[in-house]
């Protein structure tokens, strides 16, 4: 993906994260990592999703990402427990890069504190932090 | 993030041509340099397959002229200098008396008496006063500082020649060798050197001049390649990075650099290294060895491995397909075919000892 994109249905971490919550399942969220994130680290080449059952906290990193030159720790938006991983993306990071909000997404986590979404962005208010 | 104030970067006469070419710009050694432009891997893989062209601008040079040159370069470098002809080119090393290195570095004949010695940018400053400190010991010796006189420009890849050669005015020195050429109306130094295991050649030219030739080289095909590729290229052939796999802290001997040292001349460091070639009274405790993970994982500088020794450099290899790097292992797990566990941040990554280059053109 060339151009920077940040959907607006999607709930943002000030760490480069998104989080999808959809409305008919608010215990449950999608996350992945934003086109900043993305075109800052370059093109990724190495991510090992962390096993399912791994524990989340909201704000502490969770797993890694790796370009060529370097590596990249992504931070959790929400706190709960990983219940699917990605393995498209395990299998052909590139999809990162190419597709941030889609096919490059993370993991997917069964929320311990639904409530912890109100902290989040929406997407205007993480654009105006990418301004500073 | 620091709060202190940002340093002020050096720029290479071709920041605005990274600039407009969309470069990611980066700190490094005082310059700020373009780590990369469309991708490291696809920068990687047009050097290896066509042609890339780099700008190393920020190497420094040092000059050694009048008829005590050799005196003073055959009392500095490891290698023997006395057999590099003119218009000849040669690897070296500069040492300490007690072996550790100062520098890696080639130095080009230009005339009779008259040398020139392309430093490494975060060594430049100490190289150049290391020289001028040993040339007061040697009579009728001029040590001057090149960096401000040129700019660097590495052009590689198996199409590399074919392009220069088509805007020179005579045919290009060949490997291992330097020579003035006239590109494209400008005085350049052609070196058939390089640091990423494919053909091609350096270009020495004046700053202002460096514009129109990368433009010129550029528009005939060179991929403009960052820092990025040049370091998966130089991994992969596995050449050495001084402030990774060298240091004040090891010996030529113990970094695979023994080729390269001919103690007979007496360069400083020689009794040092001497020693260490002859294990007397005792070999160095650890080698630098090529690795290859095997399995998922990177690993990187810094990584430990299980049992003694440390990642010093380390990638994804853009044609390996697999995390690969260099390591300083006991010598008792040296050899090639030694299993190694390299703690990655906290996994342990399996990983075999290579022969050296883990790349090799026909592979």
């Amino acid at each position: 993906m060339a151009q920077a994109s940040y959907p607006a249905e999607l709930l943002y971490h000030p760490e480069h994260d998104w989080a999808r919550i959809d409305d008919t399942d608010p215990e449950h969220a999608i996350l992945g990592i934003t086109w900043y994130a993305q075109d800052a680290l370059g093109e990724v080449v190495f991510f090992e999703a962390p096993d399912v059952g791994t524990t989340l906290t909201k704000d502490a990193p969770y797993t890694e990402v790796e370009s060529v030159k370097a590596v990249s720790d992504v931070v959790a938006p929400l706190s709960g427990e990983v219940v699917e991983v990605n393995q498209t993306a395990t299998e052909n990071p590139g999809m990162i890069n190419e597709d941030p909000y889609g096919e490059g997404w993370l993991v997917k986590v069964r929320l311990s504190d639904p409530s912890e979404r109100e902290a989040l962005l929406d997407a205007a208010s993480y654009i105006a932090t990418l301004a500073g | 993030m620091s709060s202190t104030a940002p340093p002020i970067l050096r720029r290479t006469p071709l920041f605005e041509r990274h600039q407009a070419a969309g470069a990611k710009l980066v700190e490094f050694a005082g310059w700020e340099m373009p780590v990369q432009y469309r991708g490291v891997r696809e920068e990687h893989m047009a050097v290896r397959e066509a042609c890339g062209i780099f700008d190393v601008s920020h190497m420094g040079e040092i000059e050694t002229s009048g008829p005590g040159s050799l005196a003073l370069l055959q009392r500095l470098l490891s290698n023997d200098v006395a057999k590099i002809p003119t218009d000849g080119a040669q690897y070296s090393v500069l040492c300490r008396e007690d072996g550790g290195v100062l520098d890696d570095l080639f130095t080009y004949r230009l005339d009779v008496d008259r040398y020139l010695t392309v430093t490494n940018a975060s060594n430049h400053e100490r190289d150049l006063a290391w020289f001028t400190a040993h040339a007061q010991e040697v009579p009728d010796v001029q040590v001057t500082d090149g960096i401000e006189d040129w700019a660097m420009l590495a052009v590689q890849g198996p199409q590399a020649r074919e392009i220069v050669q088509a805007i020179s005015d005579a045919p290009l020195p060949g490997r291992m060798s330097a020579a003035t050429r006239r590109l494209g109306g400008v005085d350049v130094l052609v070196c058939g050197t390089g640091y990423t295991g494919e053909n091609g050649v350096e270009l020495l030219c004046a700053p202002a001049d460096a514009p129109s030739l990368w433009d010129e080289i550029v528009r005939r095909g060179a991929m403009p390649a960052g820092l990025g590729a040049r370091d998966t290229l130089r991994l992969e052939v596995c050449f050495h990075l001084y402030g990774n796999d060298l240091s004040v802290d090891r010996g030529p001997i113990e970094a695979g650099l023994g080729w390269c040292c001919k103690e007979d001349t007496g360069f400083i460091g020689s009794d040092a290294v001497r020693s260490a070639r002859e294990a007397t009274p005792a070999p160095p405790a650890e080698k630098l060895v090529a690795f290859v993970i095997d399995g998922p994982g990177i690993a990187r500088q810094g990584n430990p491995v299980l049992g003694g020794g440390e990642v010093t450099s380390g990638t994804l290899s853009p044609c390996l397909r697999a995390g690969i790097g260099l390591a300083y292992v006991p010598v008792e797990r040296a050899a090639t075919g030694t299993r190694l566990e390299i703690d990655v941040r906290g996994k342990m990554r399996p990983a075999v000892v290579k022969d050296k280059p883990l790349y090799r053109k026909d592979s």
